[in-house]
C-alpha cells in the first residue's frame, strides 16, 4: 500500500519555516503535536479500518496534490460561477477560496457589535487569546486526518459572537474550491458562540468547475459555551473531481443548544464526520445529514456523539437517497457515558436504493453505560415504495416524475430539521432540481445582489 | 346506450407469480353503462381491475382489452390513465410527504401534456380543486396534508371519488369502494359517482355486496368465480345472489 502520508510529513519537514510564515502563532503553536501524532499514527486510514468500512482516507489523500504552502493567489471566478444567494435569507457573507478567506464588500460594515467574522490569521492578530485559547481545543488530534489538518492548515475562518448577542442574519460561508493543477487545501474554521448568543453559519461548499483534481480537508470546531444556541447548515455541491474530508468537533456546554444539518448534493468522494461532545447539563442536540448519490459519487457519514452530563437530548436523522453505481456508508454511534442520567438520545438512518448498482452500508452502534436513559437507533435500506409509484402511474403521473416526487418526499424530514425557513424552501428548491437531474447549481442565484468582491 | 364499444376484454389471462389467476376473462361496455362484477373472495375480482390499470406485479399470459380502439395492454399505467381510464384502490397508498395538493398537480399537469395542452395556472388548478372538492364533500384540510397520510377510511375512499371528479375519465373501475365504508360515506361516495355519469363514460363496479348497488345502478351483474366470468345478468341477479350466496354457481 502507498502511504499515503508520507508525502505530507514530508512536506512539512521540509517547509516548516515556510508553513508557518505563512500562518499564525497558535496554529503553528499546535504542529509539533501534531506531527507527533502523526507519527504514532504512522498512516492514515484505509478501508476496512474500524469505523472506515467503505472509505479510504488514505486513497483520498494518495495522489500527488500539491499543497499552496507558499500561499500564491488562486483566482477564483466568483463573480461568474459561484454567488450562492438564498433568497428572502439576507445573509452577511463571506467566501473562502481554498483555505483563504474575504469578506464581501458589504460585510464588515454589516457585522454588528459582538459579531466577528474574518480570518483565522487575522483573528490571531486581533484576538490572540481567543484564537490561542479555542483553536484545537475541541478537535482531536488522535485521528489521523485531524492531526493531518492540523500539521498543515495555514487559514481559514474565525466566527466569534459574544455573550448574550442574538444574530439575527445568517452568516454564510461560500467556500470555492479552485485549482489549476491537482490540489490539496487544508482548511480550519473555528466557531465561539459566548453564553448565551444565538448564531447560524450556513456554508456551501462548491468545485470550481474548470479546476483540477482536488482535495479538501477541513477541521471544523464549534464551540457553544452555555446556553448558546448554534446553527450550522453546511451544504456540499462539488463535482467528481473533488474529495473531502470534514471533519466536524462540537463542544456542548451547559443548557447549550446546536442544530447541524449537512446535506451532500453533488460531489465524489465525501467522508464528514461529526464528534459531539456534550459536556455540560440539560443541552439539546440536533443532527441531520443528507446525501443525494448518482454515477460514482461516494458519501460517507460518521457520527460520534458523546452524552457526558445529565439530561441531554439529542436526535440524529441521516437520510440517503442513491442511485446509479454510487455508494452510501453511514457509521453513528451514541455514547451515554457514566453518569449521564435522564439522558435521551434518538439515531434514525433511513436509505433508499434506486438502482440494481448502487449500494449502502450502514452501522448504527449504542453504547450505554448508564441506567435511565432512553435511547432509541434503528437503519432501514430499501426501495421506492412500489405501491405508491403503480398509484402514482395510475393517476397519470409519468414513473420518472413519480419516482423523483418520491425522493424528494423522503427528504422532507431533514430539510425540516432546518431552522431558517428560507434555507428551507431553498434546499427544497435545490433538491428537488437535483432529483430532477441538473446539478443543484447556485448559479441562478446570479441575480443576487450580494457583491462578491 | 350506444353501439359504440368503450372497452372490450377478451379472453384476458394473468398471472402473478406462477399462479394463474385470470383464466379468459371476456367483458364488454359501452358508454354510458354501469357493470357490477361480484364474485366470493379469491375470484379475481381485484386482479382484473389491477391487470385492466396495468400493476406491473401482474403478467398477462393471454388475450387482448381493447379501449376506444387502443390496445390498452400496450400502454403504460399513466398513458392508460390519460385515455381515460381511472381505478379508485380499494386500499388508497398513503404517499408520506408528498401533499395532495401536489400529487393533483402533477396529475392534471401530466395528463394536459400528453395532450399537447400547457400546464393550468395557479388560479384555474385551485378553481378545479375547490369544484370538485365539493362533489364528495371532501374537507379543505386535507389538500394541504400528504396524499391518504392519516386519512380515515371514509375520506381516502372520497379521495379516490375526488381524484376521479378531476381527472374525468371515460372508464371507472371501482374496486370494493364500499369497504370500510359506514352508510353515510357510502352515500357521499355513490352520489359522487352518479353525479359523475354521463352518456359518454362507463363503470365498472367491484364489490361483494348488493348494498352498494342500491345506490349505484348497474345495467349489468357479472359473476366472477375462479377467474372466469361464470353468469351474466340485470340488476336483479344481485338480489339473488345476496339472498342464495355464490354456491349455486359454483359448479
Amino acid at each position: 500500500m502507498n502511504n499515503a502520508l508520507t508525502q505530507y510529513t514530508d512536506l512539512y519537514r521540509e517547509n516548516r519555516q515556510a508553513i508557518d510564515n505563512g500562518s499564525a502563532a497558535p496554529l503553528n503553536a499546535l504542529r509539533p503535536k501534531a506531527l507527533e501524532a502523526l507519527e504514532a499514527a504512522r498512516r492514515l486510514p484505509v478501508k476496512g479500518d474500524e469505523g472506515f468500512e467503505k472509505t479510504s482516507v488514505n486513497d483520498m489523500f494518495s495522489l500527488d496534490f500539491g499543497v499552496n504552502i507558499s500561499r500564491v493567489g488562486i483566482p477564483a471566478d466568483i463573480a461568474s460561477s459561484f454567488r450562492c444567494g438564498v433568497p428572502n435569507l439576507s445573509t452577511l457573507m463571506g467566501i473562502v477560496v481554498n483555505d483563504r478567506f474575504t469578506p464581501t464588500s458589504t460585510l464588515v460594515s454589516n457585522l454588528p457589535a459582538g459579531v466577528s467574522m474574518c480570518s483565522l490569521r487575522e483573528a490571531a492578530e486581533k484576538h490572540p487569546q481567543l484564537i490561542a485559547g479555542h483553536y484545537g481545543s475541541a478537535a482531536d488530534l488522535s485521528k489521523p486526518g485531524t492531526a493531518l489538518n492540523t500539521l498543515l492548515a495555514q487559514d481559514g475562518v474565525f466566527i466569534h459572537i459574544s455573550r448574550g448577542t442574538h444574530l439575527e442574519k445568517a452568516l454564510q460561508l461560500v467556500s470555492i474550491m479552485a485549482a489549476p493543477t491537482p490540489m490539496a487545501s487544508f482548511r480550519r474554521i473555528l466557531i465561539v458562540a459566548d453564553e448565551d448568543s444565538a448564531i447560524s453559519v450556513l456554508k456551501c461548499d462548491h468545485t470550481q468547475v474548470r479546476s483540477a483534481q482536488c482535495l479538501s480537508s477541513e477541521v471544523i470546531e464549534i464551540i457553544a459555551r452555555r446556553g448558546a444556541r448554534v446553527e450550522f447548515y453546511d451544504i456540499e455541491e462539488s463535482n467528481s473531481d473533488t474529495s473531502r474530508y470534514c471533519q466536524v468537533y462540537v463542544r456542548q456546554h451547559e443548557g447549550a443548544e446546536v442544530n447541524i444539518c449537512g446535506s451532500t448534493l453533488t460531489n465524489g468522494v465525501t467522508r464528514n464526520e461529526y464528534n459531539i461532545d456534550i459536556t455540560g447539563p440539560h443541552t439539546r442536540t440536533r443532527l441531520s445529514g443528507m446525501a443525494i448519490g448518482a454515477g460514482t459519487q461516494h458519501i460517507d457519514n460518521c457520527s460520534d456523539l458523546r452524552h457526558a452530563a445529565c439530561h441531554g437530548h439529542s436526535e440524529q436523522t441521516f437520510k440517503y437517497v442513491l442511485d446509479d453505481e454510487s455508494t452510501g456508508a453511514f457509521g453513528g454511534s451514541i455514547e451515554v457515558c457514566h453518569g449521564a442520567r435522564f439522558v435521551e438520545a434518538f439515531q434514525s438512518n433511513r436509505n433508499i436504493i434506486a438502482s440494481a448498482g448502487a449500494k449502502m452500508h450502514t452501522k448504527p452502534q449504542l453504547l450505554i453505560y448508564n441506567d435511565d436513559v432512553k435511547c432509541s437507533h434503528g437503519a432501514t435500506t430499501g426501495q421506492l415504495d412500489a405501491k405508491a409509484l403503480f398509484y402514482m402511474q395510475t393517476r397519470g403521473i409519468p414513473l420518472a416524475e413519480a419516482r423523483r416526487m418520491l425522493m424528494q418526499a423522503f427528504m422532507a424530514d431533514v430539510i425540516s430539521a432546518i431552522d431558517l425557513e428560507p434555507l428551507r424552501d431553498r434546499l427544497r428548491h435545490m433538491v428537488e432540481r437535483r432529483f430532477d437531474g441538473c446539478e443543484a447549481g447556485c448559479r441562478e442565484c446570479l441575480s443576487s445582489k450580494q457583491d462578491a468582491n | 346506450m350506444s353501439d359504440e364499444i368503450l372497452l372490450k376484454v377478451t379472453d384476458l389471462r394473468a398471472r402473478i407469480d406462477e399462479k394463474e389467476i385470470l383464466k379468459g376473462i371476456n367483458l364488454t361496455v359501452r358508454p354510458g353503462e354501469v357493470h357490477a362484477i361480484m364474485g366470493p373472495n379469491g375470484s379475481g375480482k381485484s386482479t382484473l381491475s389491477s391487470v385492466l390499470a396495468g400493476n406491473p406485479a401482474f403478467t398477462v399470459t393471454g388475450g387482448s382489452v381493447e379501449f376506444h380502439g387502443i390496445d390498452l395492454l400496450g400502454l403504460s399505467p399513466e398513458d392508460r390513465s390519460h385515455e381515460g381510464l381511472f381505478l379508485s384502490f380499494q386500499y388508497p397508498v398513503e404517499i408520506p410527504g408528498v401533499s395532495m395538493v401536489n400529487f393533483m398537480r402533477a396529475a392534471v399537469n401530466a395528463k394536459r401534456e400528453y395532450f399537447n395542452e400547457p400546464p393550468l395556472s395557479a388560479g384555474d388548478f385551485l378553481k378545479l380543486m375547490r369544484q370538485k372538492r365539493a362533489i364528495v364533500e371532501l374537507d379543505n384540510k386535507l389538500a394541504s396534508r400528504s396524499v391518504n397520510e392519516g386519512f380515515s377510511g371514509g375520506e381516502k375512499k372520497r379521495n379516490e371519488i375526488f381524484q376521479m371528479a378531476v381527472l374525468e375519465p371515460r372508464l371507472a373501475i371501482l374496486d370494493e369502494t364500499d369497504s370500510g365504508l359506514d352508510i353515510d360515506a357510502l352515500r357521499v361516495v355513490a352520489g359522487g359517482v352518479n353525479q359523475l355519469k354521463t352518456s359518454s363514460n362507463a363503470t365498472i363496479v367491484i364489490t361483494h355486496y348488493q348494498r352498494l348497488l342500491d345506490y349505484i345502478r348497474p345495467d349489468f351483474v357479472h359473476v366472477l368465480y375462479k377467474g372466469r366470468i361464470v353468469r351474466t345478468g340485470g340488476p336483479e341477479l344481485a338480489l339473488e345472489l345476496e339472498e342464495k350466496g355464490y354456491d349455486w354457481l359454483k359448479d
